[in-house]
């Protein structure tokens, strides 16, 4: 069976600097990879390009077989226009390093939002399947408090559950817990053991070695818009083969 | 040291001083309006005037009809002002730039007028009337009035759309919603906050900026006013009525704007 995702040669300029250089990356159905790597490597950029929160310039990204952010037409890519690719989002949710959730709406809304307003979902079904996200990720009395009224760990858990409401195939995590204290950090970890777990395909960018080593079925390791290495975490994390990787690896131990 | 010193506040003797002066300023001017030749007891009766009560009322309309009218423009202009594509931004600016730069006096007196250069008004093959049957003073009065708000209102609503945090947006699109959602569910209501209070403010103006239209001869408070005056010349007692209106109109706006400040600053 083909990968869920599958990137190849991805490419991306902000003005005239490229920070993406040909990333190439194979995700299967059910896996979890970590994506590592210093600072202004591109690790951000190229999971928005997952989603085609940026626009690639060259390569392809696909997923579940389509081209995201494109329709392929007569042997060219033909780029969708927003309201299509919006459709294509539906399937790749996305969880941000800066929480992101709608502060004028209770952390309920947050979650149902999406089910109704974007997939027309009756409003009690979606009520009744966001208090079990939310149940899930361990906020049930919290789903009539405003974002401002939670912490960081429990504003990730509820920006978590409002993307799984959407019945994603696909989950990207931005450095979910760079945000939090670190007291904070183990209940979105714990949030996303299980996830992965239950079998959710997750691309996750972050610094959390010791979430890497344990959940991860891939590391991949980028650095300067590329993929510089990629293998099951004894392989990585205990016995890169690139310098850069054990370089990097020697700063974070 | 002794711990049962008295204590003695500073004494504020300025505080007390400035204000008996200004308190005998305010009796002196309120004596002066008693004593002068005004007929207080005929100004109730201009108040509740017939005529007075339709100028009332087609000051509300037209102050509403123009502000409702320039909000939905504004937020139009404002969409261009901040949109990819450069020709749309360019006629915002310009739209912006007309509306906003020529006094409201003007451009009421310019679309009253607008049969001298126009004598038809007409959209091929779908519509067509003589110019001075279609501008009426109303119609011209709610044209300058609402296209100058509506210059305002782009700029209140541009200052809104960009104060909400980018991460929304983002957010919104990841959880599949279109454009248009997006502005609906998530970046206007967000918005609000900051394009509310400008708003009120500006429609407490728009209330007295009808007064405008009275130079084209449109029904209004003061040319009511100046109506009834007319007939019995009690110029000071009859704009005295339609000073109080004026006033009894801006309270309400300005307790429904604290009201809609409060409903979505909670929410934001
Ligand atoms: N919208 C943008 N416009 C211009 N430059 C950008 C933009 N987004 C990212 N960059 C640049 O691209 C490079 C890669 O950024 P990116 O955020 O992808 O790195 P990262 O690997 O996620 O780093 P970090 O670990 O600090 O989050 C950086 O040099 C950054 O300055
Ligand atoms: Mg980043």
């Amino acid at each position: 069976m083909a990968a869920l995702v599958e990137a190849v040669g991805v490419r991306k300029s902000f003005g005239h600097t490229e920070v993406l250089k040909g990333v190439d990356l194979a995700v299967d159905r059910g896996e979890v990879v970590c994506l590592l790597g210093p600072s202004g490597a591109g690790k951000s950029t190229f999971l928005r390009c997952v989603n085609h929160l940026e626009t690639i310039d060259a390569g392809r990204i696909w997923v579940d077989g389509v081209p995201v952010g494109f329709r392929q037409a007569h042997g060219k890519l033909y780029e969708l226009r927003e309201r299509e690719v919006a459709r294509q989002r539906r399937d790749i949710g996305m969880v941000f390093q800066r929480f992101n959730l709608f502060p004028h709406r209770t952390a309920l809304e947050n979650v149902t939002e999406g089910p109704v307003r974007v997939l027309g979902l009756d409003r009690a079904a979606a009520r009744a399947d966001a208090m079990a996200l939310l149940d899930r990720v361990g906020l049930s009395d919290k789903a009539l408090s405003y974002p401002r009224q939670l912490s960081g760990g429990q504003q990730q858990r509820v920006a978590i559950a409002r993307a799984l409401a959407m019945e994603p195939k696909l989950m990207l995590f931005d450095e979910p817990t760079s945000a939090l204290d670190p007291e904070l950090v183990g209940e979105v970890l714990d949030v996303m053991v299980g996830l992965a777990r239950d079998g959710m395909t997750m691309i996750v960018v972050t610094h959390e070695i010791g979430f890497a080593r344990s959940v991860a079925d891939q590391v991949a390791f980028m650095v300067d818009g590329a993929v510089v290495e990629t293998g099951p975490p004894s392989q990585v994390l205990d016995n890169p083969q690139q310098p850069r990787t054990q370089q990097f690896l020697a700063k974070v131990y | 040291m002794a711990s049962d010193l008295e204590v003695v506040p500073l004494r504020h003797y300025g505080r007390w001083v400035s204000g008996v002066l200004i308190l005998a300023v305010v009796v002196g001017i309120v004596l002066a309006f008693v004593d002068a030749q005004i007929i207080w007891e005929d100004v109730p009766e201009f108040f509740t005037h017939e005529t007075m009560i339709r100028g009332l009322l087609n000051t509300i309309v037209l102050a509403v009809l123009a502000q409702v009218g320039a909000i939905a423009l504004g937020v139009v202009i404002a969409l261009m002002r901040i949109s990819v594509n450069p020709v749309a931004r360019w006629f915002a600016v310009g739209y912006i730039w007309l509306f906003r730069g020529l006094p409201v006096l003007l451009q009421i007196l310019v679309w009253f007028n607008l049969a001298l250069v126009f004598e038809h008004i007409s959209i091929p093959m779908l519509f067509e009337e003589k110019t001075n049957v279609l501008i009426t003073a109303f119609v011209a009065a709610l044209l300058g009035l609402g296209l100058n708000e509506s210059a305002y209102m782009a700029e209140i609503v541009r200052a809104g759309l960009t104060s909400v945090d980018s991460g929304q947006v983002e957010a919104a699109k990841s959880i599949g919603m279109t454009p248009a959602l997006t502005l609906r569910r998530v970046v206007l209501p967000q918005a609000m906050r900051v394009i509310i209070p400008p708003t009120g403010n500006n429609f407490i103006n728009m209330l007295k900026g009808t007064s405008m239209a009275s130079v084209i001869g449109f029904l209004e408070l003061i040319h009511a006013a100046n109506n009834i005056a007319s007939r019995n010349l009690e110029v000071m007692e009859t704009l005295l009525a339609a000073a109080a209106w004026y006033m009894v109109l801006v309270s309400i706006a300005s307790i429904g704007q604290h009201y809609l400040e409060r409903a979505y600053g909670r929410a934001g």
